[in-house]
């Protein structure tokens, strides 16, 4: 009876992910290569070899914008929210005064959800109405501007970034052998020392989490540029041309599954690139 | 005695691990149940005399409008589900080919005759045979599909047309223009008199359409138009370029910054008498509050660019059901069809949303604002009524391909040249070569 429940445990999910994940996902891979319109039968899709990944490449004017953000994304985010959020989680690692308020402050944007933040941003970044250009006097077109309006919207974005990281880093930080600390601090070693050549080292799953957190949302970013203008003009991402392709009236859903597959071949690179660090240290 | 199981830490008592899985079991089994259980009675009632009406008018005004002439049908009872306009338009596809209402809302022209050839939309030419007489040719040229059968029945369409305000008009000495010259007169004077001329705001992509559409309207004809839009004539053509050249000389007429603002953001400017007119559809006047404001607004028809062309072409969308390829209340749909098709239901919408115009013939005109009443003549007198770009063409075509195009323009409109390529490479992709 034991062993049913267990099997059931283990096969129940597997055919949940199985059927909504991996069916859908390689129907993806095969629907690119027909020129399927999202109207009648499955039997009378016709495939069309390569044509929709060349279409892709040379003739869809937002393609190579969309790639270039999505990358401006990742490093983005990398080298500012995620190393800002390490940085104030070890600062309040420190039991600061007030570290449980500073902590609620910079948590609270990851409670909202990202649709969310693209409106509240949109309070202030608005050409007309908003804060900030009411504040400066300025007319600057922050959203509408395609030269700066990712960077806007970058900054709303890691807004809630830091926040979701710096919480992460901390409970690892808590998790840390105080005996470590002492150890340096009896060693001579001064805070910056202890932090990079004792703490980080130590760290190492979690900085591998905060690493694949940090590519997962760069990859996935859609939800904020979608809200602001449903992925046009300077805000172009890959996954906000395969909605705007695949979904609606529109509905080129080969075209549409093109762009999704090279956006999984994108993200396979990154996988088997964790794929290899985790087994390395298994050995 | 409690046993050591029985209570976690914190004295919170422990469920084992059977007895969660058992509940977990029996909820999902009472969810299933809820759900199937539902499903209140709309299946499997034809003969009863209910009509099912899928509806996209979800805001205030239009949906009570709605309920308004569903309630003075006289042969049964509608049952209105009413989506999120956006959501329904963009769902479509799925919901077409999934078991639709009865009745639903859509729109004239291409993107009518689109479904009608897939097969997806129900033949009603038998209705027009009723009610055929009480609208135009040129209406009924919008409902019919490409095989010649009928598979639309209007209700309302609005202009789109140049709107301003008579009262800063009246105050600055303008009058309406009516070539291009005297446009971008006008425009300069305007400038000079610290009004932006041209409101503009395309964030969203689709505003920018109204003022190509009336350019190549102008410009080209409205039988090039027509074939532009169904993909027989070439975006790189020297026709399709003139258009963009002529666009590109009134552009710095126009808002600046507009790929940041919202056509509510832009109406709001011409509220505010920073902007002197825009190009936009009458639902502008549901940015004017009710009163003053709204009496204040006023158009003039899009004005001639070739004598040769002149201006009888007029921009006006219409709105109005259609019927599914198989519905369940066949006779029923067919009654609120012909019902819809009436002068009476026409009246009745309008009464509670005035920011439209009724198609029928016969339709009240006496309670109309003056504004409705001359958006009434000009439709009426227009000899060719063309729908708006992404109602006149192949939907995946509008939204993939000439929303970013057209933003691309306004960003850069020097480059014309490889942008009407890329246009043309797109189209032939889409269309098929």
């Amino acid at each position: 009876m034991d062993k049913l429940i267990v099997v059931l445990m283990v096969a129940i999910p597997a055919i949940i992910v199985t059927g909504l994940v991996w069916v859908p996902a390689i129907s993806t891979v095969i629907l690119s290569f027909t020129d399927w319109n999202g109207i009648g039968d499955l039997g009378d899709i016709k495939f069309v070899g390569m044509e929709n990944f060349d279409n892709v490449v040379n003739n869809y004017p937002p393609f190579p914008p969309a790639i270039q953000h999505n990358l401006i994304w990742l490093v983005v985010f990398f080298l500012g929210p995620t190393l800002l959020g390490i940085f104030f989680a070890a600062l309040l690692d420190k039991e600061i005064r007030g570290s449980r308020i500073y902590q609620s402050i910079f948590f609270l944007p990851v409670v909202l959800s990202l649709a969310l933040i693209g409106f509240i941003w949109q309070l202030i970044y608005s050409r007309d109405q908003g804060l900030l250009n009411e504040l400066f006097g300025t007319h600057v077109d922050w959203y509408g501007d395609p030269s700066i309006n990712l960077w806007a919207v970058l900054v709303a974005a890691g807004w809630r970034h830091t926040g979701y990281i710096m919480l992460l880093y901390l409970a690892g930080l808590k998790a840390v052998d105080p005996a470590l600390r002492e150890a340096a601090a009896v060693d001579g070693a001064g805070e910056v020392r202890t932090f990079f050549q004792v703490i980080w080292p130590v760290m190492r799953p979690v900085n591998i989490v905060i690493l694949v957190i940090t590519v997962i949302e760069s990859l996935r970013a859609f939800d904020i540029v979608w809200v602001i203008n449903k992925g046009r003009n300077g805000l172009e991402l890959i996954s906000t041309l395969v909605t705007q392709n695949v979904i609606g009236e529109a509905s080129r859903v080969g075209f549409g599954s093109a762009l999704a597959t090279i956006m999984i071949a994108i993200s396979t690179v990154f996988i088997v690139i964790y794929m290899i660090q985790v087994v390395r240290e298994r050995r | 005695m409690m046993s050591p199981r029985s209570f976690g830490a914190g004295g919170v008592p422990a469920i084992g691990r059977r007895t969660l899985l058992k509940g977990m079991v029996g909820a999902g089994a009472l969810a299933g149940l809820a759900a199937c259980g539902s499903d209140d009675g709309g299946s499997g009632g034809g003969g009863g005399g209910q009509v099912t009406l899928g509806s996209n008018w979800s805001d205030d005004v239009p949906k009570k409008a709605i309920a308004e002439v569903m309630n003075g049908f006289s042969k049964g009872k509608v049952k209105i589900n009413t989506i999120d306009h956006n959501s329904f338009q963009e769902n479509i596809n799925n919901y077409l080919q999934g078991g639709p209402d009865d009745v639903f809302g859509w729109f004239a022209g291409y993107r009518m005759q689109f479904f009608a050839e897939q097969g997806l939309v129900g033949d009603v030419s038998d209705v027009w045979s009723t009610i055929g007489s009480g609208f135009s040719d040129a209406l009924k040229q919008q409902s019919t599909g490409k095989d010649g059968k009928q598979y639309f029945v209007p209700l309302y369409y609005y202009p789109w047309a140049i709107f301003y305000r008579k009262s800063v008009w009246q105050e600055k000495g303008y009058t309406p223009p009516k070539t291009l010259d005297e446009l971008k007169t006008l425009g300069t004077k305007m400038q000079a008199d610290g009004l932006t001329p041209i409101a503009f705001g395309d964030s969203d992509g689709w505003p920018a359409m109204g003022t190509f559409d009336y350019l190549n309207l102008r410009i080209n004809g409205y039988d090039f138009h027509k074939s532009l839009m169904a993909g027989e004539k070439a975006w790189n053509s020297k026709e399709v370029k003139t258009v963009f050249d002529t666009w590109r000389g009134i552009l710095p007429l126009h808002q600046s910054d507009s790929l940041g603002r919202t056509w509510q953001e832009a109406a709001q400017s011409l509220l505010n008498k920073q902007s002197g007119m825009y190009t936009l559809g009458m639902f502008v006047g549901q940015q004017f509050p009710e009163g003053a404001d709204r009496d204040d607004l006023d158009f003039f028809p899009f004005p001639e660019i070739d004598s040769s062309v002149g201006t009888d072409a007029v921009e006006a969308p219409i709105d109005g059901f259609m019927m599914a390829k198989r519905p369940r209340n066949e006779s029923g749909a067919k009654d609120l069809l012909k019902y819809i098709g009436t002068a009476k239901a026409e009246d009745t919408y309008l009464k509670s949303d005035p920011n439209n115009v009724g198609t029928h013939n016969d339709a009240d005109t006496s309670g109309y604002s003056a504004l409705q009443k001359k958006a009434t003549q000009l439709v009426s007198g227009a000899k060719s009524i063309s729908q708006f770009l992404d109602r006149d063409t192949r939907p995946d075509f509008a939204s993939t391909v000439m929303i970013p195009s057209l933003q691309e323009f306004i960003k850069n409109p020097n480059d014309v040249d490889s942008l009407l390529t890329n246009i043309e490479k797109q189209k032939s992709s889409i269309f098929g070569g």
